[in-house]
């Protein structure tokens, strides 16, 4: 990939980026609730004091003018103060956002080595028991709702067979100082493998319910894709060689299999971050997602506001990334 | 026949389709001499890739080989485990494929392409893996410079993208041929090439086969390339051979009026460069064939006695038609 066409790849983010602005700008508006009102709840407070407070919160002035002080601010950083915690937005994210990444990317990486082996397995054994049984299991992943599917393994594997907690991210009795805020590498970083048991039970459920849908598609695009590939004359070529079967699958076939399987796990990591918002929930764990949930509750603006901007630069430059990987991955296309 | 290479009896292939049972290859026999180059012709559609992929065990499904023998060497290879089949392929019987263009590896170097070929079967490779390597990377070079693509050392790691159709071609048949096989099965070698580099790649063939005492069997449209390059001729029609002999015999005297059909669309002078030019008619289904000689519709010599199935005539001084019009001609 050219140095021109990456530049103007980027480039092109900038519109897409401005668009999601301003969307996520006028609906938060636009929803009802007033965060001045549930702020003060069922305290007393006189007129003088709640305009006050408006003031404070920028609330006062027109829709334009906040999205434009926004903005300005955002490019610089500075997402302004959350309304709730009385301390700057991008503090607080910065602070819950470890969790999350720690999810998503275990998420990933179960995805990732329970999909592309069945995916293969299935497509070299079309049509058996294992193959039918993967695709209804993968009809089923997609299909059912992650917090259902959520609070079926917590009632399994945690009420009634008391094998992994409920909640959280590490049990209360842990005080692990953090490192790299990575609580499976922090335990293991401060030599605690107890710890590290403990966190690995936390995090094992949410995990499996956050990158189950993950899991189905990659599995059943893998499948496609092999099979694709299996009927391809160079793997008959490669065959006429007289290779043996394991060189004719995994390097004549799996290689070129997993490109398009690459480039949607990059594209579904995007989709991740939606169900982080739920999972976490269900799950109590104590990340962005949770945190957007209660923002929007408490009409926490500022929070809301820089908290999906977040998730649109991400899912954009994870297509991006899933782009100049499937460059890079298949030697045919030259940017 | 003790010179006999490959032996096929009675070979029949089928694929099972929605429409019906098609019946690519039915009842094809065929024998490759040690040394000797065969040459198969026949329009579109006539069993020609099936019959040689049936050869090489891979046909894959829905197709399946439902009756027949295939004899290499005298072994009898439908009855070789899938282990037994593999050290077969490429080390005794290699192919090229009819489409180069599809045929290697997008995501793999062609050095690699080739290399996997030598590792595979070559036994006289040295066992230290950097001695391995080099003399694997120099045999390629050669194998590539035999086949007239230059400065081929750095070409091995191009990719097959990085070559024209010609290119990917010669790179084809420079793997098959790079591990010395007793048999080359070559589909349609110079479709995609222009008429000097077919020449080119005709006579590597032919060296090589000298050398080598290599046999070849060379599917082709083109009778010109079958008159300069082939030893022997079968032809096919609607999944059948209908005519086999030496290839002086049958293009100068054919006997199956398909045969006879085919040559007399061409002009004689231009043989070479020539394809083949359908008859007029079309070749039938090969779904529920009724039984009678498949050539009848379009046959100009047919009668009342063709609606039955023909069998194969002898037709003298090694010739054999599947026609009821052929009687071994009287040799003085
Ligand atoms: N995968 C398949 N499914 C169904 N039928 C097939 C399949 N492959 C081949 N056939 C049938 O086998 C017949 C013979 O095909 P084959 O490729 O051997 O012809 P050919 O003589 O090599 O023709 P060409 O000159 O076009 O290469 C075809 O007419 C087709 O009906
Ligand atoms: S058997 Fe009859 S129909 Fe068939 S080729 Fe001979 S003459 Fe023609
Ligand atoms: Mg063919």
């Amino acid at each position: 990939m050219s140095l021109a066409r990456l530049v103007e790849r980027l480039l092109q983010l900038i519109p897409v980026l401005l668009g999601v602005s301003v969307i996520v700008f006028v609906m938060i508006t636009l929803t009802p609730g007033d965060p001045v009102d549930i702020m003060i709840g069922d305290e007393i407070v006189t007129e003088e004091q709640e305009e006050a407070m408006r003031r404070d919160l920028g609330l006062d002035r027109p829709v334009h003018e906040r999205f434009l002080v926004f903005l300005g601010n955002a490019v610089q950083g500075d997402f302004g103060e959350s309304f709730y915690h009385g301390r700057p937005v991008a503090d607080v994210i910065a602070e819950r956002l470890p969790a999350t990444i720690e999810l998503t990317l275990v998420a990933m990486i179960i995805a990732l080595v329970t999909a592309i082996p069945l995916g293969v397995l299935a497509a070299i054994k079309r049509n058996s028991i294992l193959d039918r049984i993967a695709t209804v299991g993968s009809l089923l992943g997609v299909s059912l709702p992650g917090f259902w599917f959520g609070i079926l393994l917590i009632m399994l594997f945690a009420v009634q067979l008391d094998l992994l907690p409920v909640s959280g991210r590490i049990g209360y009795a842990f005080e692990i100082e953090p490192i790299t805020h990575f609580m499976l590498i922090d335990t293991l970083l401060r030599g605690r493998p107890d710890a590290f048991l403990d966190a690995l039970s936390h995090i094992i459920l949410p995990a499996i319910t956050l990158g189950l849908p993950m899991t189905a598609i990659l599995m059943r695009v893998t499948r496609a894709s092999m099979l694709e590939v299996l009927r391809q004359d160079y793997v008959t070529f490669a065959e006429a060689k007289g290779l043996a079967r394991h060189r004719i699958l995994f390097r004549h076939a799996l290689k070129n299999a997993l490109i398009p399987t690459v480039s949607v796990a990059a594209i579904e990591t995007g989709s991740l971050l939606g169900g982080n918002m739920i999972v976490e929930t269900v799950f109590g764990w104590p990340g962005l997602g949770r945190l957007v949930v209660e923002s929007i509750f408490v009409r926490n603006y500022p929070l809301v506001q820089a908290a999906v901007l977040l998730y649109a630069v991400t899912y954009v430059m994870l297509n991006f990334f899933a782009d100049i990987l499937y460059t890079v991955l298949n030697p045919r296309v030259k940017l | 026949m003790t010179d006999a290479l490959l032996e096929v009896n009675g070979l029949r292939t089928v694929f099972d389709t929605r429409a019906g049972t098609v019946c690519a290859v039915d009842g094809v026999d065929a024998t490759v001499r040690r040394g000797e180059c065969l040459g198969v012709v026949g329009e579109s559609g006539s069993g020609k890739s099936v019959t040689f992929a049936s050869v090489m065990g891979l046909v894959r499904p829905p197709g399946r080989i439902e009756a027949g023998r295939i004899l290499f060497e005298g072994r009898d290879l439908r009855a070789l485990s899938p282990r037994q089949m593999r050290a077969i392929r490429g080390r005794d019987i290699a192919m090229t494929m009819q489409d180069a263009l599809t045929a290697l590896n997008p995501a793999l170097t062609v050095g690699e392409q080739m290399a996997e070929m030598m590792e595979a079967h070559d036994e006289s490779l040295p066992a230290s893996r950097g001695a391995r390597r080099r003399a694997i990377a120099e045999r390629s070079a050669e194998m590539l410079g035999l086949v007239g693509i230059p400065s081929a050392g750095e070409r091995l790691r191009q990719y097959p993208h990085e070559f024209s159709g010609g290119m990917r071609q010669r790179i084809m048949i420079a793997i098959a041929l790079a591990s010395r096989p007793k048999l080359l099965i070559a589909d349609e070698p110079t479709t995609a090439l222009d008429v000097t580099i077919q020449a080119q790649v005709l006579e590597l063939i032919t060296d090589i086969r000298a050398e080598l005492g290599m046999s070849v069997v060379l599917i082709t449209h083109d009778l010109g390339v079958v008159a300069e390059h082939c030893d022997r001729v079968m032809v096919m029609y609607a999944g059948q051979v209908v005519e086999t002999g030496p290839t002086a015999d049958v293009i100068g005297a054919p006997r199956h009026p398909y045969t006879k059909g085919l040559l007399a669309s061409i002009p004689r002078l231009a043989l070479r460069g020539q394809r083949i030019r359908p008859i007029e008619g079309q070749v039938p289904e090969l779904i529920d064939l009724p039984p009678q000689c498949r050539f009848y519709s379009r046959c100009p010599e047919r009668g009342p006695e063709c609606l039955r199935p023909v069998e194969m005539h002898d037709a003298g001084e090694g010739r054999e038609a599947r026609c009821v019009r052929v009687v071994p001609e009287m040799v003085s």
